[in-house]
């Protein structure tokens, strides 16, 4: 049994709820200025607006104090912060579009569909009492995922939306399957890889330092390139393909600790972009376009021009280091400046210095759910939530890395900022996964919670703190040992 | 598993920092360039979306900024614009002129003499907004000129020679601003186009600038002062009067005086009858006399050849270069490679006006900041002295003579004395164009409270005969009546 923790271990429920105050002061304040600063008065619906944000922030914390009371209590104030700025920004977008007489309304779906994520969360965090049930559906995910990923490119299913085919239609609904598709593969390669690691791992020959996998055991991973490339061809769709494959990539090395697996992996993706920008049309205007976006001739080019690319850096640069301030800028002279390029719309408002604290709080953000990764102590947790976290964290290096002309622009949506309900719902859903996962990672040993965890925890020496120390045999390792009791050898790490 | 997540970790780092140095890239480094692209609309959005201040002509707003409702935020507004035009300018989308340009940083805020305004708005988080510029123009004589200049194409220019304070400057053909300051791209470049490509230069500021006039006899007065000036002459000296002079180093080429006839019976005429009847002859001989450097010395002392921003650019009257004797007789007599602006001849005629010394023009009378407080005020300047008080005395009596008994009787008022100068310039520029019209003069001669400048071009519509007395001096006249019936 675990040693007696030398003192109570504080579950961060004080820290949290003085954050959601600071996180709702931001996006409520945020909503009021952007009212303020374009028709001198609070704007229509504030006291409802204001509400709702208070009362999921308020509905979540409670939640967490029941069936979650450990969980880390950074998590859900940035990402209220998030959801709030983005929906201000969204808003005040659909003000600019009004006055133009274009489409707008953007605002209230999305406050609708934050209402609808918030719920899916407190769904999965009330039903979802130990991640590692999510194990035993390891192979149901992959269907799920694979199925949703290739959903768009059914006849009389898929939509195709601005050259992009990745949506479908859902009665009045129009979904973007990919954005939980990559949920569902995340708990895929979570489940996969746990029982798969030693194999990937040790098997095959050495060349060069380099420990190269067994030919059969490239299977996987070609069928996760080929699925990454046939959505980049078929869909148009660069962004949720790299996501994918990068996801993938990524948790095979944290299974693995193999740098040849991430290196014949980004030799694949690239030799496979590579191939792509030459063969189809599309990526190759994407790539010229990056390259030469001021070029008069590419700026003016139509279709597969760079004038979204630069609009949206006209926006940023008239920002400059301090932004013009709510309300005050033209962030709607960029092209879906409320989704794909809302971080060029905030850029334009709220500056360098929003656009740095923004990239902050998405880096505290994942690097908490890194964090839990670390603290759990089975090895699916592990996966997951490093899974989960890095798939935020590259959606965000690829939006960002193509609005600020780092990498190529893809069509991919900033998660909690970005207008769109299945991106919302899909990052809900992963926040709460890892709220669940940080209360495994953060609970005392003692405290029993789920079962699973007092099992396990049984066979391994915990020592008072929360967080096992680093160590390259570290108790998490021991527990996954523990518990895949096919694994016989013990392997000495280097 | 957790080594490997420790380095995902710092990838997730390096990838974040990636990102804020592409952001800081665009947002900081590359901001200027970006912000100057001719296509980031952003910048003229920011400009016009601000409340531009007014440029105001005795308490009356000729150029404002009004709210509307489209993606600008406010539309630039000339009340009276064609008549204000060459002094307003215009704020277009794409360029802009006049007072517009001129006084670009006052009326939209940024000027320095605005940073305490600016720094008061940042606290209280108000809109910036522009100063005002109250401008000299006198909106009575500014009408009078407008309506005695009729549809002629010409200039007319009028200041104060006792303060260079500017009260009217009317040039035709003239635009309309508002024209030029809409908001629809192309219409706006349509308009412009327009006004670039018609032969008659409507957006050329004549008094100022352009294509620039032959100042034809008016020149004389030059002559004269650098001729009193010199001392060897006084307005009865003698001078000698041929009916046709001999152009130095030609075998037969003649200047002749107006009409082709002698001066006066006599062989020699006094400067002062010279000036009266405006021969040729006695001013072309002067400058062969004097040489092209001391005419050229004397026309700088004016003022030719000299910066001068009103604050508007005014260009630079020349007498042309490098003048061989032949050349010099025919720039004493205001033709050859002579080119003057109406306000550098009005000037000549403030000179004399205000005991030989010119006060610096000017346009703008104050500037206030948004919350209407004084920020400039004009304060009047010497600006050059190119005679002595004796010499513009003496050259008051004659100009008074030129108007009392001479070719500029049509400019005569009763009860007051007007001083002036008539001119009939050839352009040069075909056999067939008529000749430019000219009348400088100020008035009341005793107690000068205007100098005034008239061009009308190709001699109005009399065509070939015409004079400067005929055409000209009347509409001198009209605006000289206005200021002193004020």
């Amino acid at each position: 049994m675990a040693t007696v923790a030398p003192s109570r271990v504080r579950t961060g429920r004080g820290v949290e709820i003085t954050l959601l105050l600071l996180a709702l002061t931001l996006g409520i304040g945020a909503y009021a200025l952007v009212g303020l600063a374009t028709g001198d008065a609070l704007p229509a619906g504030f006291g409802g607006y204001a509400a709702t944000l208070a009362a999921i922030a308020v509905g979540l914390h409670l939640i967490l104090r029941w069936r979650a009371p450990y969980a880390d209590p950074l998590i859900l104030p940035i990402v209220m912060a998030l959801n709030g700025i983005g929906l201000a920004m969204i808003h005040r977008i659909d003000l600019r579009l009004d006055a133009r007489g274009l489409t707008a309304g953007f605002g209230d779906r999305q406050e609708l569909w934050t209402i609808i994520g918030a719920a899916c969360a407190a769904v999965v965090l009330i039903l979802l009492r130990d991640h590692r049930t999510l194990r035993r559906y390891t192979y149901t995910a992959m269907v799920v995922g694979l199925v949703l990923l290739v959903l768009p490119m059914l006849p009389g299913l898929g939509v195709n939306i601005n050259g992009a085919q990745v949506w479908v239609r859902v009665g009045p609904f129009s979904v973007q399957p990919a954005e939980f598709a990559k949920i569902a593969l995340a708990v895929f390669f979570a489940g996969y890889l746990v029982t798969h690691r030693d194999v990937l791992t040790l098997a095959g020959p050495k060349i060069l330092g380099l420990q190269l996998p067994r030919l059969r055991d490239f299977g996987p991973i070609v069928l996760a390139w080929a699925v990454s490339i046939l959505v980049l061809v078929r869909q148009t769709d660069l962004g949720s393909s790299l996501l994918f494959f990068g996801l993938f990539v990524a948790m095979l090395y944290v299974a693995t600790e193999r740098w040849s697996w991430i290196l014949i992996g980004l030799l694949m993706f690239a030799a496979g972009a590579v191939l792509a920008a030459n063969i189809f049309g599309h990526v190759g205007a994407r790539v010229d376009v990056w390259l030469n976006a001021l070029d008069p001739e590419i700026y003016n080019r139509d279709p597969g021009g760079s004038g979204q690319v630069v609009r949206g850096l006209f926006g940023m640069a008239s920002g400059g280091l301090f932004g013009t301030g709510w309300g005050e800028g033209y962030p709607d002279l960029v092209p879906y400046a409320n989704s794909d390029f809302i971080m060029a719309s905030l850029g334009e408002e709220l500056g360098l210095t929003g656009v740095m604290a923004i990239l902050m709080l998405y880096l505290i953000l994942i690097e908490r759910g890194i964090r839990t990764g670390i603290g759990l102590r089975d090895g699916f947790g592990k996966l997951l939530a490093s899974g989960l976290s890095f798939v935020v964290a590259l959606q965000c290096f690829v939006v960002v890395g193509g609005v600020t002309r780092l990498i190529p622009l893809t069509g991919l949506t900033m998660p909690f900022l970005a207008s769109g309900g299945s991106s919302l719902v899909a990052n809900w859903i992963v926040v709460a996964l890892l709220l669940r996962m940080s209360d495994g990672a953060r609970r005392p040993a003692g405290e029993g919670g789920g079962g699973l965890v007092s099992t396990e925890t049984s066979l391994e020496v915990v020592p008072g703190d929360s967080e096992p120390p680093a160590r390259d045999l570290d108790p998490g390792d021991t527990g996954e040992f523990a518990s895949d009791d096919q694994h016989t050898e013990v392997v000495e790490r280097p | 598993m957790n080594s490997p997540l420790r380095k995902l970790s710092i990838v997730i780092v390096v990838m974040f920092f990636a990102l804020m140095g592409g952001a800081t890239w665009v947002q900081f480094f590359q901001a200027n360039s970006l912000n100057n692209d001719a296509r980031n609309v952003r910048t003229l959005y920011r400009e016009y979306g601000h409340d531009r201040g007014p440029i105001v002509v005795d308490g009356t707003s000729v150029a404002y900024s009004v709210p509307v409702d489209d993606a600008f935020g406010f539309q630039r507004t000339y009340a009276n614009g064609p008549l204000y035009a060459p002094v307003t300018g215009y704020y277009g989308m794409y360029s802009l002129s006049g007072m517009e340009q001129a006084a670009n940083t006052v009326l939209n805020g940024t000027d320095d003499s605005l940073l305490l305004s600016r720094i008061r708005a940042l606290f209280t988080g108000a809109e910036q907004q522009g100063g005002t510029v109250e401008l000299s123009i006198d909106p009575v004589v500014q009408q009078a000129a407008w309506d005695a200049l009729g549809d002629n194409n010409g200039a007319v220019v009028a200041l104060d020679p006792n303060t260079g304070a500017i009260l009217a400057m009317v040039s035709k053909p003239t635009f309309d601003p508002n024209v030029l300051a809409g908001h629809t791209s192309a219409e706006v470049t349509a308009a412009y186009q327009a006004l670039l490509e018609d032969p008659s230069d409507p957006l050329f500021n004549r008094t100022i600038g352009g294509n620039l006039y032959p100042p034809g006899s008016t020149f004389k007065l030059i002559d004269v002062a650098m001729a009193l000036e010199s001392g060897e002459y006084t307005p009865d000296s003698q001078v000698p009067a041929p009916t046709q002079f001999l152009l130095p180093g030609t075998r037969d080429t003649y200047i002749r005086n107006p009409g082709g006839g002698p001066c006066t019976s006599a062989d020699t005429v006094t400067l002062t009858y010279a000036l009266q009847v405006s021969c040729n002859t006695p001013f072309a001989a002067l400058g062969v006399e004097f040489g092209a450097d001391a005419l050229g010395a004397q026309a700088e002392a004016f003022g030719f050849g000299r910066d001068l921003e009103i604050p508007l650019d005014v260009t630079p009257s020349t007498i042309g270069e490098d003048l061989d004797p032949a050349q010099t007789a025919m720039t004493a007599i205001g033709q050859f490679d002579t080119r003057v602006t109406p306000l550098q001849m009005a000037m000549v005629s403030a000179a004399v006006a205000n005991g030989g010394v010119i006060m610096e023009p000017y346009l703008v009378a104050a500037e206030r900041g948004p919350n209407l407080q004084l920020t400039y005020s004009a304060s009047p300047r010497e600006w050059a002295t190119p005679m002595s008080a004796t010499t513009a005395a003496q050259m008051t009596d004659m100009m008074v003579n030129v108007v009392e008994n001479g070719t500029g009787h049509p400019a005569q008022i009763s009860g007051v004395q007007v001083a002036g100068k008539t001119g009939t310039a050839e352009t040069g520029l075909a056999d067939d164009v008529a000749p430019d019209a000219w009348f400088t003069s100020f008035a009341p001669a005793d107690a000068p409270q205007v100098a005034v400048a008239v061009v009308v071009e190709d001699g109005g519509q009399l065509g070939d005969e015409a004079t400067g007395a005929q055409v000209a001096a009347p509409i001198a006249r009209a605006v000289i009546q206005a200021v002193l019936a004020e």
